[in-house]
């Protein structure tokens, strides 16, 4: 019955206007999700004390508004409207009076049950982690409303009822809107347990909630990092290396520093960093810097030559990922097998919003304004570098516009750059560091270049009966935090997700893994999708080139190999049959027209795309339209479930189109957009897209959009032209 | 310094004459719904209408639009056609993160004035210097669709 826990959390709820009703719920148990390479990784501090740990999700003012605090960052993919969408469901509140606030951060009362002790957001698993426990604050707060209700309309509470925001007990004709229960309410007991709603009386679950961040992102009035300014606060642009893990040898500021406006020149670790009132003089200044690198130590690859050592490394045993049966002995006595290599290049995350990130420091630590997707990291790291607890590191969460993945860096790279150049200048003006497009794009922690080399036999029915799948690159996880946690004998388990798991029923099935990270020195980090970024292309590609070995459909075949996995079966069926796969296409004039199928799980969530492609005599070729099956469990926001599959296949096919950064000799060879392009909307086809319904526990949908549409569209490019796609990007090849 | 007319007013900067009319706006005029994304006029982020025309601000200087009229993101809903355009938006649920959002709604805003009732070709043509990296594009093209439709039924009644 503890209502107000601690000071802390006092002053912060009483930091809100209109406080009137607080909620302490008992601490959920986190789930055991088991979400690759990050539970138990950070933190460690509040082990023990997290279940008893009170959490703070929903406010009710006198004014009638109900806030939703948002432990997870909106980068996006919709979640601010999905977590108050699980409250509101349970308070029966009405949407239109319901608005959403960004949590601090305190992984005692905000971690993502899915990762354990510490907050953060990514994996597609904010709705997932927060599906009961967001209801249950909803559910406590409509409690607590009612029993406020039945003190003072002197009625029993089971008499009550509550719809859109208003409270009612019908005998007695009285009613109440929540504002003018709030304070009563908040005198009341904390109910030890409450009960959900049976979903077949959802009434905003599973139906049409307009976001709660399209006004302001329509007007201009959302606020991103780059758009905080602070009193007396300078920009600051860095000059970087021009190779990975060169340093500064000497640097001529003179000229910088006579730009009219420049404040400061500062070394740091990273780089040098020009300070000025604005970001056209920083990058002025900047610009004027005379810098004379020790590259002693640098990077010096190229693309070209990672590609062949990978090949080399590729026919090698590696670390096993999954082995049933002796795949090895079962293509030795096969006779014929299917050979096939699959190249992937690194990818830049690209978001629109370039990185940047304000700090200042204060008496009391550190305050922060990010797009800030990896709190708890965050707070330690950034407190390391300034020799402060992490819990003076105040951290203000502010919309991103955009991240895939780029924001949760392991390293926490640019707010420790930040942190360094107010360190550099004393604290003695707040910093918004600023990275040009060019510095975000030649800034590394890419999607790491990949190798697959995958070999097949087939039985005598044409069924695979020996599969291996050898994959070369490096590891994410190898090296950070998370390594401990994530990578098991050798085998990070981000690289071979969506192959070591992969759904098809073959007897002999081998997955190999080569970490490289010990001869290639690029930055890599998680990009959108994480390994099924290339996984689901490798597996999705061959196992088409299998069926077309076997003289069979490749719905038909894929369904054959599926019958353990009824949820790949089902989007897999529904997207065919939504496609009208099997019947022909229009002809097209002097093109040839085909559709192209792929399956693929990540994230629990299940999605499968077919692709109807138009090929020209020339080979450039149009994507006409997708038609996209995607099963996540509860279908929490229909709208915002569409959306997200809509941009993932946006997303991933600009990789498939166009994507890629190489390296010459260490240097990063793209620059901006009109080297690294990005998709446009003339090369967006039209898409459809269906929910399977279901009653399953809800998944995340920001990310498994992404795998299925390079390989279902490499699939359909064979079918029109017989050419088969093994390398991305796409490019030029049908033009050869 | 220069001057020119700013969503209707006034306004005038002490910047550099070459410090492109973006930076004016963001770092000199504290109007920030007008984004940076790539500083060379590649992704259209940061779209403004000069003299009801769209430009790329990041690569104009502002001593170009000395005595203009400049109307941006948080100017044009006092237009017809750009309150038509940001209740499509909403209405559609076309954002997703939003950065480039300002940026869009500013050249559909141009493309409707221009071109009432717009094909889905012409839609792709006018909109294809405005990047989305959550590739929100289909639901762009209906929502240009959706705000031409009001605005026809609105000029009919």
């Amino acid at each position: 019955m503890n209502r107000i826990a601690n000071a802390s959390r006092r002053d912060f709820l009483k930091a809100g206007a209109g406080l009137t009703l607080a909620l302490v719920l008992p601490g959920a148990h986190a789930a055991s999700t088991g979400a690759p390479g990050i539970a138990g990784a950070a933190a460690g501090s509040t082990a023990g004390s997290a279940e008893f740990a009170p959490n703070a999700f929903v406010r009710i003012g006198t004014d009638n508004s109900v806030t939703v605090i948002a432990k997870h960052l909106e980068m996006g993919q919709g979640t601010y409207t999905g977590l108050a969408t699980l409250v509101a469901e349970e308070l029966d509140a009405d949407w239109a009076q319901v608005v959403v606030e960004a949590a601090p951060a305190d992984a005692a009362r905000y971690n993502n049950l899915s990762w354990g002790p510490a907050q953060g957001t990514g994996g597609s698993s904010a709705i997932a982690n927060s599906f009961e426990q967001m209801r249950q604050a909803g559910a406590t707060a409509r409690a607590m409303l009612v029993q406020a209700a039945a003190e003072r309309w002197k009625v029993p509470a089971g008499e009550i009822r509550v719809k859109a925001g208003v409270v009612s007990h019908a005998k007695s004709g009285r009613k109440a809107r929540f504002g003018e229960l709030a304070e009563a309410a908040a005198s009341q007991p904390v109910p030890q347990q409450v009960t959900l709603k049976d979903p077949k009386d959802f009434q905003l679950i599973g139906r049409h909630a307009p976001r709660k961040d399209s006004v302001a992102k329509t007007t201009g009035s959302a606020q991103f990092t780059q758009d905080v300014k602070l009193p007396g606060m300078l920009v600051a642009v860095v000059a970087h290396p021009p190779r990975f893990g060169a340093t500064v040898k000497s640097v001529d500021e003179q000229a910088a520093r006579a730009v009219a406006g420049v404040a400061d020149v500062v070394r740091i670790p990273t780089g040098v960093a020009v300070l000025a009132r604005d970001y056209w003089t920083a990058k002025k200044g900047r610009d004027a810097l005379k810098i004379d690198w020790d590259e002693s130590a640098a990077y010096r690859g190229s693309s070209e030559q990672i590609l062949a050592d990978y090949r080399k490394l590729a026919a090698t045993p590696g670390a096993i990922a999954r082995r049933d049966g002796d795949a090895d002995d079962a293509l030795g006595k096969a006779t014929k097998v299917f050979e096939a290599e699959f190249a992937f290049p690194f990818l830049a995350h690209a978001a629109m919003e370039p990185i940047n990130c304000v700090m200042r420091l204060d008496a009391n630590g550190c305050e922060v304004w990010n797009g800030e997707q990896f709190q708890t990291v965050d707070q330690r790291t950034v407190a390391g570098v300034l020799g402060l607890k992490p819990e003076q590191v105040k951290l203000n969460m502010l919309f991103a516009g955009g991240s895939f993945g780029r924001r949760a860096n392991p390293q926490s790279d640019y707010l420790v750059e930040t942190a360094h150049i107010v360190k550099a200048i004393g604290g003695r003006a707040p910093v918004k560091l600023v990275w040009s497009r060019e510095d975000d794009m030649r800034g590394g922690h890419y999607r790491p270049l990949y190798l697959h080399r995958l070999r097949a036999a087939l039985d005598a029915q044409g069924k695979p009966l020996a599969w291996a799948n050898s994959i070369v690159g490096q590891s994410i996880l190898t090296g950070t935090a998370f390594e401990a946690v994530g990578v098991k004998d050798g085998v990070d388990g981000s690289s071979v997700e969506g192959a070591a798991n992969l759904p098809y029923a073959i007897p002999h099935l081998q997955v190999e893994l080569h970490t490289t990270n010990a001869q290639v020195k690029v930055p890599v980090q998680w990009w959108r999708a994480v390994g099924s970024t290339h996984t689901a292309f490798a597996t999705e590609v061959f196992i088409d080139e299998l069926a077309v070995a076997a003289g069979a459909d490749p719905v038909t075949y894929r369904l054959g190999l599926l019958g353990a996995h009824p949820r790949h079966a089902g989007v897999l069926k529904l997207a065919a049959d939504k496609a009208g796969w099997g019947k022909p296409l229009a002809p097209a004039k002097a093109s040839r027209r085909a559709r192209g199928v792929a399956v693929h799980e990540s994230f629990h969530t299940f999605v499968a795309q077919v692709v109807e492609v138009t090929v020209a005599p020339d080979g450039s070729f149009k994507l006409d339209r997708v038609v996209c099956a995607v099963d996540c469990g509860v279908a929490v926001n229909p709208d915002v479930i569409r959306a997200q599959m809509e941009g993932g296949i946006g997303f991933g096919l600009a990789a498939a189109l166009s994507g890629a950064i190489t390296l010459k000799d260490g240097l990063v060879e793209q620059s901006n957009f009109h080297d690294y392009p990005v998709l446009r909307i003339d090369q967006m086809p039209k898409v459809e897209v269906h929910i399977v319904p279901s009653a399953a526990k809800p998944t995340g949908v920001g990310e498994p959009g992404v795998p299925p549409i390079a390989p279902a569209l490499a699939n359909a490019l064979y079918a029109a032209t017989g050419k088969r796609i093994r390398t991305l990007p796409i490019g030029e090849q049908l033009k050869a | 310094m220069t001057r020119f007319t700013l969503n209707g007013k006034p306004v005038n900067t002490e910047l550099p004459d070459d410090t492109p009319l973006l930076w004016v706006l963001r770092d000199g005029l504290d109007m920030t719904g007008t984004k940076f994304g790539c500083g060379m006029a590649l992704c259209g982020a940061c779209t403004v209408h000069v003299d009801g025309q769209p430009v790329r601000s990041c690569s104009t200087p502002v001593s170009e639009v000395a005595g203009k009229r400049v109307t941006t993101i948080e100017g044009v809903g006092a237009v017809r056609v750009g309150a038509a355009v940001q209740a499509a938006w909403q209405k559609l649920d076309v954002v997703q993160c939003g950065y480039c959002q300002s940026g869009q709604i500013m050249s559909a805003t141009a493309l409707l004035t221009s071109n009432p009732k717009p094909s889905d070709a012409d839609i792709d043509a006018a909109m294809s210097g405005n990047l989305c990296r959550c590739a929100t594009y289909v639901r762009i093209r209906a929502a240009i669709h959706e705000a031409a439709r009001t605005l026809a039924k609105r000029s009919a009644a």
